[in-house]
């Protein structure tokens, strides 16, 4: 089934949920800030003790790691490989060229995925490996703390919205391409789904977006 | 009306072509395309040079072999049309035109506008037809089908394989096209025996044709002359992720 294109995107489908379900676990914790410091701070632990005791400590956070790297892994595999498909289909290309359908969401899809790969490369840097170049002076072992000193930084705060705006066109056009490629979209379920998905790619850049706004404006301290 | 083309030219699969520029006067607004083509061609011969080698037949718009490049746009400006049913009342008089070819790998240039869509054929070739006993004609009540069926069968059905799907896709995907035709049989019950088979041997024709794979953008349709909708598309995707799975029973 790899082998195929519509195999290869398959698989960019099944990963893409797979990440689609990791943004709103996400998101769903970044909202606990409103919740308070000791909420906030209690949850990003209970990441680390979840399964206990049947599961070792931190080890569902690992077990999580490596399905979401191998998602990302698979999904960058198939990306690649279908756009150097797609270059070899046409290695001459039109002297004068008039797009006949897409918007701006399609047509960044590829750029727009490799932007966010880099995104979550410096979002790691600065809130996972604590590059100290990021982020300021914070209480170790406070993710609260950090979350906040970190978005105190303008510069953190407007990358993370751009990345934001990125996430939203890419679930425009891969929310949508998710149902085509698993051959679920009908003429009966088009609008529905197009509002399914169009909501999801305004509801999650939305839901992240309010945590660094909120720190920005003085609302979380 | 007078017009500034600017033509591909290309003397056989070897030559790397260019293009070339024509001033045509007393065009009709009432010609179409292909017949302001041949009065270029006139005018070439009557200066003693080589016309432009275009692919057209029936001049219908139900045969498939017309199709050009008419200003980045496959079959022109105007939506739903084939090149030959394309009048030049929708272009103004001195306009400058850009006419190139499709340009996909799997459709190599021949000569000038006219490509080899022999890639089309062999797609059909893995599993566009069906295996019948021949012989007398059936009774055509023998095997009823349900009319929106037939309708579903017949919007795929009207693909005439002209290529302007590919040609329009950024990825240069036949995607449409093989969908069209998996999605004509597949909806009909003389189709069934054959039609998880013809999925997957169709669709390995069309990616070791050289095809690049479907993302979903919809230019296919746009420019699609028999405006052929996406959900033929997910329908094949649905046959085909049905097939590598096995779960081909009803």
């Amino acid at each position: 089934m790899w082998r195929s294109s519509i195999g290869k995107k398959i698989i960019m489908a099944g990963t893409g949920l797979i990440w689609i379900g990791y943004l709103l676990v996400h998101m769903y914790g970044n909202l606990k800030v409103f919740a308070g410091e000791e909420a906030f701070n209690h949850y990003a632990e209970s990441l680390r003790t979840l399964g206990e005791p049947m599961v070792g400590h931190g080890h569902a956070l690992i077990l999580a790691r490596i399905v979401l790297i191998l998602s990302l892994a698979a999904h960058v595999w198939a990306a690649m490989a279908l756009t150097r498909a797609a270059q070899q289909a046409r290695p001459m290309g039109y002297a004068k060229f008039h797009q006949a359908s897409g918007n701006y969401a399609t047509i960044t899809m590829r750029w727009g995925g490799l932007a966010l790969g880099l995104f979550i490369l410096y979002h790691l840097a600065h809130l996972t490996w604590n590059v100290p170049v990021l982020t300021g002076e914070y209480e170790p072992g406070n993710t609260f703390d950090k979350l906040v000193v970190g978005f105190t930084n303008p510069v953190n705060v407007v990358l993370y919205l751009l990345a934001l705006v990125a996430v939203g066109l890419h679930l425009w056009h891969g929310g949508a391409s998710f149902f085509q490629t698993l051959g679920w979209r009908t003429a009966a379920n088009r609008q529905p789904i197009r509002f399914l998905t169009g909501a999801l790619a305004i509801a999650i850049p939305v839901g992240f977006a309010v945590v660094p706004l909120a720190v920005a404006t003085g609302l979380v301290a | 009306m007078k017009l500034h083309l600017r033509v591909w030219r290309q003397s056989s699969v070897e030559d790397r072509g260019r293009f070339e520029d024509y001033e045509l006067d007393d065009v009709s607004p009432d010609s179409s395309f292909l017949e302001m083509l041949d009065l270029l061609n006139e005018q070439l011969l009557e200066q003693r040079k080589m016309p432009v080698a275009f692919d057209h037949d029936c001049r219908e718009g139900i045969c498939g072999m017309c199709g050009l490049m008419i200003d980045g746009m496959a079959h022109g400006p105007v939506p739903g049309h084939t090149v030959c049913q394309l009048h030049m009342r929708h272009f103004k008089d001195g306009d400058h035109i850009v006419i190139e070819p499709w340009r996909v790998a799997a459709f190599p240039v021949i000569q000038d506008l006219v490509v080899d869509r022999g890639s089309f054929d062999r797609i059909l070739q893995r599993g566009g037809f069906i295996s019948f006993a021949t012989g007398t004609a059936p009774e055509a009540n023998s095997i009823l089908i349900p009319k929106d069926r037939v309708d579903t069968a017949m919007d795929a059905a009207t693909c005439i394989g002209c290529g302007a799907c590919a040609a329009a896709c950024p990825n240069g995907s036949a995607t449409l096209f093989t969908a069209a035709k998996i999605g004509h049989l597949g909806h009909l019950p003389q189709g069934q025996p054959e039609r998880y088979r013809r999925v997957i041997g169709m669709v390995e024709q069309m990616d070791a044709e050289g095809f690049g794979g479907c993302t979903n953008v919809g230019a296919c349709t746009s420019v699609c002359p028999k405006e052929i909708g996406q959900d033929f598309i997910s329908q094949m995707n649905r046959d085909y992720l049905r097939a590598v799975l096995g779960r081909t029973g009803d």
